[in-house]
Formats: structure tokens, sequence, C-alpha cells
């Protein structure tokens, strides 16, 4: 067993894991949050996607030892209350959704695109970003619109730089 | 009414939960106690079980039990079932092998269930299955339908000795062979459409308890019809009698056909909760998903078409190998058969049709439906012979299909369908209109500069959905009747429940059924509540798919609610003393004809419940109510897709540019949903036309097991979509509407082959038309463009 | 997973020490390793994470690029010392994977575990890259020997990559439609002394040098002059997605692009 101590979504946790756990099993088994999905196992779906001191990656293929003692912020830990990010409200906004298994993913690599990327997104940018997001249900037509006003919205609310 | 009624783009009410990631999945359900199952699974694709051996697995750390097919059958556990009996032409029924829950002397597909490990971890659980010794003869496999109805093939079941399930016809032949004895041209067209693994990104998953106290089953299971698979687990497999089973399906992340099927992962899970007398959890990995979800499509077709000298279609003539795997799943055997032929019409007035259907068994798995489940197979064959027509015949391809289309209503086709409604002219005109048709020429001029292809592809398809009128079906063969129910519940303080068989997994039925109440009661839509998806809940209900929630779902809704109105006006008429014939319902407030006495709902749900008003030999208090809604006919959805797209011959990349679509869905209640469900449909058509394709190889195994293999449509591989909507309502029911959920990917793959061959100027390409199968047929024709 | 004991070395003595063992494994960012064990397709006893090695990092200096080994695929593709110096090897950093898996990839990684469809083994090989390990200096050339097959010993570990700066070169990828990692990946290098081609993705012994390319476009660095030049199919992949005589022609047309697009 490994003791792991995260801070996630600006808690401290600690926990004895099997080395063998995953990020997003200790997200969903330990912790119990299960925001967070599993859609492959080839680290492509990236339904799982969370950021890791500040930066999306897939925590189906991090072990959760290997990031002991990073800042994780996982979907839960978006909103504050019941007040939505931007990018969560534009993705209710535009219909960016429909089964929502891959919506926190898409979220949190919609966030992370903004940082990258900036706030003024155009289509064939986000298209591209979105190279490790899976959506089934949506055709991407709405994420990507979603996205678009969720960067604008993020510009204009001050937390893209966040 | 305020913005929240029928008609409104009213968001979503469910969406809260899943941006904050509180959706509850299969997955993200834990019971107290629980163990964890792994399936082991067949390695061959055929071969005979001499023996097992289980002790090494067992002594493995945290193992709780292992089962095998024996102990199923110790418990007198049935096989799974298909619930739709197809007769071949000379009157047989068809050969339904046995289809057991784990494998009982033979494994039949790579990913059949073997052996179930129960153990404390899914890892241990993990390490143990590799433990169990598996004794296998290996017998040779039959993976292509031409192999398999060879002479001397393997026989995969006894019951089917050619391998064949059945040989069903539809039409009338000699009356098909009299249109083409006169017809002036003949156009004939081998066509592939290839099979598809469904994808939905949440995996599997089910978890199974028991309770020793009251003797009651739970199942919380990915389905997108809880009360379907408590019936079959239930009546046919034998787990428990209905009202000892409940079966909850929790929010679902998509199913596109292929969480309608009962499968022996749910079944195992449930039946060894008493065994272990511990919960059991079972979540698939992405790649069990592919081995053992119920694939789509998988025919081989080979059509011809009569017509005379003009181009008007004088008859149609198809033979179709449907290939249905390795066993017939829950409603596998319909979709060939009466989901696909009848739809052979497509928009277009045939006088003579003649359908030859064989279902083959294969050592692949199982195929079912997918995402409109033979109706997309019906419009891919009547399209492209449209289409190939047009060209040999030398005509605009728009021209040609409206000197076809149907014109007036009601339509009787020679398949069975009768078209109640629809304007296929006024689609094709708008299409034409915002696809810039006229202009294409120069598109075309300006890409071949650049050294591109440009082709522009139609796709004027219909569907068959509002599944379906009971008494019809149950004449062809299906084991359920497909209606559907609905309950509503008025609380005391004028808030309301809706309680549906209906089961939503991303259709969004939170909002639009709730759209519906909001209308029709005139409360705000945060006074509705949609309960779906739990047996103890919702009485009885046949589930979610064939575009058939708002059609059917809706209707049995709006049913109930004409009987909450009756029985509220009577309460009214208490309460301001007047007649019920004299009371009106207008915007949430009864009143009295031609007095300015007024009560609203609320107040009228309150003294229902009161019953101060009047006594228990006048009217029973309370306001509930419910309904079923069986159909009167299929509905017909209709529309016009238009794809244009670029390739480039040096690479075979196709580019899709513009994206066409005109749809007519009847009435529509929610348009930003509706179009929403276009999007993912057509995103699912150009996935099986330019991307997705299930491969096995000659041993069976199959190539295309992750995402590694299996292309999936990213955001890159796909545009934005021009979507548009005529509207003729539906008059099979009362809300006028059609069904929008599987247009898109019933239109799209045509209309994407079509502008394919536009492209590269010759037939010879089949789906998908991944960039090597491009390359290849452009070097076919035009050696000198591909050279670069 | 099958059960391993992880360790986190924090002196790259005690990597090499602990990744000698005999069923030790070195995970650098893991995102083909990881995958790998997820599906038991390893089975390490132990795993040296080098996370804790510092390691990145990307320094430009004497007509040199020199990028430590754990440097992420996000931080070479976003170096503006590097988009000056090789734009093309930042641009091919920002088309491996997707944004997640370049958060966490590294280029040493990826040049040790030298995936026949991986990106960066092309670059090293056309650019004549020094891939530097804790005991020594090789040769690109020497260096990747076959299907995930390179000429590192057990235990010894990649510290960093010294990369030369050509006058140009350019990287183009033509994707699988579904892993999209290369199915032909083409790596055009141009140097005062001649001409370097690495082709990725293509070859069924992984990474190789397109000669007859190298010969041709050291005397003329122009379209025209690979134009007439036939890839061979003998030694190329077959699979669903592209057969041998389709990634011989892709070849030739990602060449021709890169000579165009180099810069």
């Amino acid at each position: 067993m490994a003791s792991v101590t995260l801070t996630v979504n600006g808690k401290s946790v600690t926990r004895d894991v099997d080395p063998r756990t995953l990020l997003v099993e200790f997200l969903r088994e330990q912790l119990r949050m299960t925001g967070t999905h599993v859609g492959c196992d080839t680290t492509q779906c990236g339904c799982c996607t969370v950021h890791v001191n500040g930066e999306a990656m897939k925590s189906c293929t991090l072990l959760a030892v290997a990031v002991n003692g990073a800042t994780i912020t996982t979907i839960e830990g978006l909103a504050k209350g019941e007040d939505l990010h931007p990018m969560q409200a534009a993705f209710r906004e535009h219909h960016g959704l429909q089964c929502g298994f891959c919506t926190p993913g898409m979220i949190m690599s919609a966030v992370d695109m903004v940082r990258r990327k900036g706030t003024d997104l155009d289509d064939k940018t986000i298209r591209e970003e979105l190279e490790g997001n899976i959506c089934r249900c949506t055709g991407y037509h709405n994420i990507v619109k979603a996205i678009h006003y969720g960067a604008e919205a993020m510009g204009k609310a001050g937390t893209a730089a966040e | 009414m305020s913005g929240t009624g029928i008609g409104a783009r009213v968001l979503r009410k469910e969406d809260f939960r899943f941006i904050t990631g509180k959706g509850q999945y299969t997955d993200d359900v834990n019971r107290y106690g629980q163990a964890h199952a792994v399936f082991l699974r067949s390695p061959h694709a055929h071969a005979e079980i001499r023996s097992i051996k289980l002790d090494a697995a067992r002594a493995m750390p945290g193992v709780v039990d292992i089962f095998t097919g024996d102990d199923l059958a110790a418990d007198k556990i049935g096989g799974l079932i298909c619930g739709w009996m197809i007769h071949s032409k000379d009157g047989s029924p068809m050969k339904a092998g046995a289809h057991p829950a784990l494998a009982q002397g033979k494994v039949r597909y790579v990913g059949d269930h073997v052996a179930v490990v129960i153990a404390e971890t899914q890892a241990q659980a993990r390490d143990a299955i590799e433990k169990i010794e598996v004794d296998y003869k290996v017998l040779s496999p039959v993976v292509a339908m031409a192999d398999a109805v060879k002479k001397g093939a393997p026989v995969i079941h006894d019951v089917a000795s050619d391998n064949t399930v059945y040989n069903w016809s539809l039409g009338d032949e000699a009356g098909t062979q009299a249109a083409f004895a006169k017809a002036a041209h003949v156009t004939k067209l081998d066509i592939v459409n290839n099979r598809l693994v469904p994808n939905p990104m949440e995996p599997r998953a089910a978890v199974g308890d028991y309770d020793s106290g009251t003797g009651g089953f739970t199942l919380y299971t990915t389905s997108q019809n809880p009360h379907v698979a408590r019936l079959v687990l239930s009546a046919f497999i034998g787990i428990a009698p209905e009202h000892k089973l409940r079966v909850i399906a929790p929010d679902v992340g998509g199913g596109f056909g292929s969480k309608i099927f009962i499968y022996a992962e749910e079944t195992v899970c449930v039946w060894a909760a008493k065994k272990v007398g511990r919960p059991v959890k079972w979540v698939a990995d992405r790649t069990e998903a592919f081995l053992s979800d119920a694939h789509g499509r998988d025919h081989v077709t080979h059509a011809e078409m009569a017509l005379d000298a003009s181009g008007k279609i004088l008859g149609l003539r198809v033979k179709t190998q449907a290939n249905l795997g390795a066993y017939l799943s829950t409603f596998s055997s319909c979709v060939p058969t009466y989901l696909y032929a009848p739809l052979l019409s497509g928009q277009y007035d045939i006088p003579a049709i003649y359908v030859e259907v064989d279902g083959i068994y294969t050592n692949t798995a199982p195929v079912d439906a997918y995402r409109g489940a033979g109706r997309p197979e019906a419009t891919f064959v009547i399209e492209r012979m449209v289409e190939v027509a047009a060209r040999e015949l030398k005509q605009d391809p728009a021209a040609f299909r409206r000197k076809n289309f149907v014109r007036s209503f009601p339509h009787q086709t020679p398949v069975i369908m009768c078209y109640d409604a629809g304007d296929y002219d006024a689609a094709m005109t708008k299409a034409l209109e915002m696809s810039d048709y006229k202009n294409i020429g120069a598109r075309k001029a300006a890409s071949a500069k650049k050294g591109l292809l440009r082709g522009i592809g139609f796709s004027a398809y219909i569907e068959a959905c509002g599944i379906a009128p009971s008494a019809a079906v149950g004449s062809l063969g299906a084991g359920v009747g497909l209606w559907e129910s609905a309950e509503v519940r008025v609380n005391p303080v004028g808030t309301v429940e809706i309680l549906t068989g209906s089961h939503s997994h991303g259709q969004g039925h939170e909002t639009t059924f709730a759209q519906l109440v909001s209308e029709r009661l005139g409360i705000p839509i945060d006074n509705v509540a949609i309960v779906h998806g739990d047996t103890d809940k919702v009485q009885m209900g046949m589930g979610t798919y064939g575009s058939r929630s708002g059609a059917v779902g809706m209707s049995a809704i709006s049913k109930a609610l004409d009987k909450i109105e009756a029985k509220a006006k009577k309460v009214a008429g208490f309460v301001l003393e007047a007649s019920p014939d004299d009371i009106e319902f207008k915007d949430g407030k009864f009143s009295v004809r031609g007095t300015d006495k007024e009560i609203d709902f609320g107040s009228v749900a309150l003294q229902a419940y009161i019953a101060h008003k009047f006594n228990g030999q006048e009217l029973e208090p309370g306001l509930k109510e419910s309904a079923f809604w069986d159909p009167t006919n299929f509905t017909f959805p209709a529309g016009v897709h238009i794809c244009e797209l670029e390739i480039d011959p040096a690479t075979g990349v196709t580019r899709i540019d513009r994206w066409t679509a005109v749809d007519d869905f009847g009435n529509v209640i929610n348009p930003m949903i509706v179009e929403g469900q276009v999007h993912g449909g057509i995103a699912q058509g150009v996935g099986q036309a330019l991307l997705e394709g299930a491969v096995y190889d000659a041993s069976g195994q199959l190539v295309t097991a992750s995402y590694m293999d299996y292309s999936m449509p990213r955001a890159g591989d796909l545009p934005s979509y021009d979507v548009g909507m005529t509207q003729t309502a539906c008059p099979s029911n009362p809300l006028g509407i059609k069904g929008c959920g599987e247009a898109g990917a019933i239109a799209a793959p045509p209309a994407v082959m079509n502008a394919i061959t536009d492209a590269i100027g010759h037939e010879g390409i089949a789906m998908p038309a991944t960039p090597l199968a491009v390359w290849r047929a452009v070097q076919k024709t035009a050696p000198r463009a591909a050279a670069e | 997973m099958y059960p391993f004991n992880y360790h986190r070395p924090s002196s790259l003595a005690d990597a090499v020490k602990l990744a000698g063992g005999d069923e030790a494994k070195i995970m650098a960012g893991g995102m083909t390793l990881l995958p790998t064990m997820k599906q038991r397709l390893a089975a390490p006893s132990d795993l040296v994470d080098l996370n804790a090695l510092g390691l990145s990092g990307i320094a430009v200096a004497g007509g040199k690029v020199t990028i430590g080994a754990m440097t992420r695929h996000a931080d070479v593709a976003g170096s503006a010392e590097l988009k000056k110096a090789i734009p093309a090897l930042a641009e091919m950093a920002g088309m491996i994977g997707d944004p997640m898996v370049r958060h966490r990839g590294t280029i040493g990684g990826s040049v040790a575990n030298d995936d026949p469809a991986a990106d960066y083994p092309s670059a090293c090989l056309a650019l004549g890259a020094t891939i530097v390990t804790n005991t020594r200096e090789i040769a690109a050339d020497d260096f990747f020997v076959g299907l995930f097959e390179t000429a590192l010993q057990p235990g010894e570990i990649i510290t960093k990559i010294i990369f030369p700066v050509p006058d140009k070169a350019n990287y183009q990828k033509f994707r699988n439609p579904a892993s999209r990692y290369a199915i032909v990946g083409v790596f055009v290098a141009k140097f005062a002394a001649g001409v370097r081609v690495a082709v990725t993705g293509a070859g069924s012994g992984g990474v190789f040098r397109q000669f007859d390319f190298e010969e041709a476009l050291s005397k003329d660095f122009s379209v025209k002059a690979i134009e007439g030049i036939k890839q061979s199919a003998d030694g190329l992949n077959s699979d669903i997605h592209a057969d041998a005589d389709y990634r011989a022609h892709l070849i030739g047309v990602m060449a021709r692009r890169a000579v165009e697009a180099a810069k």
C-alpha cells in the first residue's frame, strides 16, 4: 500500500492505496466523486479528464501515487455552489450535451483549452483541440458552439486566467 | 403559454446534474458489501468446452465464488431469448439456437461468456480469471456469411444445419417480375452495409442485489427499457417473479439500441447476488463492449430496379443476407426483416417490390438494433439505387427523385407500410435552396483548381417510427405489445409527477415531457417532475428506441392528461358550483363559461385532495390518472439530406464541406433538442460512411476491439450541420409527432456515399470510405489525378 | 494491472539502480506504459517513476537544441525558443496524441519506447539527434534498432536529447483515423551537409531513413527532385487502415508536402 495525499477541489485528502490505483479510481472509489467517468481503456475517449496542477490530463492513465501531492480539479470542483462555471453554463445554454457521460471530460478539456488558447476560439481550433474527447451523442456541433461561447464568457467573467 | 410550452427551445432540466458531475450512472451505484464480477470470455470463435477447472482460481485472494453454465442450469435459469418470431417463406419458424448466459458445452464467438468470478475487488477477480483452466476443442469458425452458407460449413447451432436462421420474403414476386419484364432500363447494384459497434460512451454495467428478508431482487442496469428487462428476466429467464424483481435504469450514458437487449452479464449479476449473498457489480471495459455489445447492420445485398424510359420506377427487387452473429439477440430477428424490407419503397411510388432476406449465423458477436435498425440499411439500398439510376439515365438526381416521389396520402406501399402524411417535394425544395445546389458546378470547378474532387450526394430518406401498433406487430411475430404507459400524479399543491415507461438516456425527456405538461396544465415547467427508469415506481412500459418516446410515450401522457383535465373539471364544478360541462380550462385556470368565476389549477388540485366540496359517492378524491397509448399506425418522418465533400486524390482523405438537413418530424416539442438529435444521428451516419467498421479476421478474432483500431468520429472529422425543417403533422397520434431520434443516422450514409461516388465518378467503393478505400477507388478511374 | 512495487527515486543514480532489476520498468509519462499494463500486456515487478528527477527543460545554444528527457510534449510544442530554432520539432510535438496526453507524455519516454508509429523517432533520425543517457551518448542512427527496440541497455536511462538546428525542416503526419498515431510520418531536415529524411509509422522494422529521397533532395531541395522517385512497398506495414502500397504512396506524398512546407 502507498499513502497518497492530494488536494482535490481545494480539500486535502489522504488515502492508503494499492500502487496500481489509477487517479480515476482514487477519485471514484476512494473519494466517491463519481463525476469523472471511464469510457475506454486506451486513453482516447477523454471522459476521465481532470486538471492536475492546472493542466488537463486523463485520470485513467495516471497512477494516483505518481501524482502524490498534486492539486486536482474535477468536474465537481468547477461550480461555486449553485453558480455554474461559465463553461458549464455554456454547455447547458447551447445544448452541448445529451446523455451527459462524456460531458465532465468535455468541460474540463474546454476549460483547459481556454487556458492554452485564449477566449477567442474559432471552430477549427476547437475541433482540433477536441482530439482527445469523444462524444457519441451530439455530433459535436453544439459542443463546439458551447465551447466558443463558454470561452467568450470566461473572458468576460475573468475566469480564464484562474 | 409562456416560453416553456410545446415548440419552445427550453433549456434542459436534466443538465444541471450532468454538467456538475452529479449524474448517477450505473457504475456510480455502490451497494454496501458489494463484490465484483469479471467474466471469463472465450478466446476462440468456435470451440467445444471439454472441461473447466476452477480449483486454482478459487484459491486466489479475494475470490468469493465462481460460476459456470452448469450452475445456471442447476438453478433452472433459462437462456437469453429472441422476442420476435420470424417465419421463413416456406412457413417454418426461425431456427433459434439456445443462448445460455454462461456457455454450456460450446462457445460460439470471441467474447462469449464462459464463467464468472466474483471477488472482493475487480482487480482480484481479474487475477483469478487468469487461473481458470478451460480445455477447449477448437472448431473451425465461420466468420463470413458467404462461408457460413456453403455446403459442409461448420455448424454453429445444431438446430440450423445450414447456419441459416430464416429465408424470409416480403412483397409480390410475380408482380415484381412482371414489372422488370416491361422495363426500359434496369439498374443493378451490389451493396454492403458495414458492421458497426454502437459505442455509447458509457459502457454497460450492472449491479445485482438480493434482500433475503423479503426475497426481492434489485437490478441496477444500463437499460433503455427496464420493464422489458424485468419481463424477460422474470418470465423467460426465471430469476424471480416480476413482483420480486425491481429493475432500475438510472442515468444511462447513451444507448443507440445496444442497451435495449437483455444480456448475459446483468442476468448473471442479479442471479449471483442471491448465490453469494452480496450485491454483485459488473462494469464493462471498452474492449468487453466491443466484444459483447450487440453489433449493428452487416448486410450484403444485391438490388435491381426496373425503370421505364422516362425514369419512372416500375419495380424493385432486393436480395439481402443479414449477419445475425452467433446467437439471436433480443430483437435481432425483426431488424433485417420487418424493420428493413417495409422501408424499401423509400419516398417513392413504386408499384412492385419483392424482397428476400436470409438471416445467417456466424461465429461473431450477436447483431441487433443499432440507431435506425433496419431502416438505415433500407434507406442505403433505395437511396443508392435511385442515385445510380439517375446517373445511368443521365438525369439530375433531385429531379429524378421528384419524378418518383409519393404525392398523395395516405399512400399504401407494396411492402406493408401505409404512409399517413408527408410533403417530400417541400423538403427537397428547401434542401436545394439551403445547399445552394444551383451553384454546385462552380464549386466543383473551384475544387478542381485546387486539385481536389468535389462531390454532392442526396438522401431522401423515410423511416417508420412510433413503434408500434401492438396488434399489427403481433401479427408479424412480435412477442410483446408496443404501446406506452403514463401516469400523471398531481400533488395537493398542484405540482405534478409524470411516471413514464419511456426511458431517457440523452433524449431530454425530463424537459420535453415537462413542456407538454406545462403547456397542457398551464403550470410552470419547474413544477413538473418526470419519473422513469424504475419498475417499482412506474408500473409498466416498453422503453425508448425506434424514435418512439415522443410519438408513443408522450401520446400516453397526453391521454392521461385528458383524464386529469376531465376529473379536474368535475372538481372545479363542485368548487365553482357549476356543471362540469360549463367549465372551461385555459392557461391553467378553470372558469365557468360566461362568468368571471375561476379557480387555478393548483387550487383545484388542493380541493381534489381536501375533498370538502364533494362527497365520495359523487366523485373520488384525489387527482391521479393513468393511460396506455397503443399507436394506430407507425409514424413516417422523412426528409432530404445533402452532403457536399471534397476528396484529396493524393491521399484519399475526404473532408465534408457542407451538410444540409431538412427533416419533417411533424410537430416539434423542443426544436433545440430535435436539432441535437439530428446532429448526433448525422455524426453516426457519417461515422458509418467514412470511418467505422467492425472487422473480424479469418479466425474470428475481432481486429477492431478498441479505439486504437475502431475509428470513432471525432470533432475534427465532422462539419457543422445546416439543419432546417418542414412540417406535416402526423395524423396518427394526438400530438402530431413523428419522431426524430434516428433520422440522421438513417439519412447520412447514402448522402455521403452518393457524394463520394459523384466525386470519383464511379460506384466502386463500399463503406467505410476510409482514406485507403477512397485512394484505391480514385485510382481505379483516374490514375492521372491520383498520381499528384 | 498486475501488482507491482512503485518507486519514485529522487536521484538518477537511484533510478538507475532500481531500473536495473530484471522485471523493472521505467515510467516517464506513462502514456504508453500504463495502458499496456492496464491491458495486462506488461507485468513489471517494479515500476520506476522518473517524475521526481527533474530532467526537463529546453535550451538552445551553439546551433543545438537540448531537450531534457522528462520534458512534456506540450512544453516542447509551446517553447518559444524552439519554435524559433526548429519550428518543425515544436509542430511535431504538437501533433502527438491529444492535448491531455501532451501534458503528461515526455520526449524521453517516447524515444525510449520506440513505438513504430510514434512521431519523435522520425524527428531524432532526420535531425541526426544525439540521445544522451546516464552512461553515454548514442547517435540516433545507432539508437533505433527495431520495433520497440533501441540501443538502450537494461537500466540505462535517457537524460536528454540534443538536436542539431537544421536550415529548414518539416514534419508531415498522416494519422491513423482511429488511434491517431502515424500511419505515415515523414520528417525532412535540410542541413548544409545534406538532407535527411526519416519515415515513421510505415516500416515493419520501425522508423527508417529514406536514402533515395535524401540523395535527390541533397542535390536539389525541391518537390520536383523527388517526384519521380518511387518508394518501394517492400518491408512496409499492412493493416486494416493502410496496406503497404498505400503507405509507400503516402511516404512520397508526405515527403513532398514536407519539402514544400519546410522552413
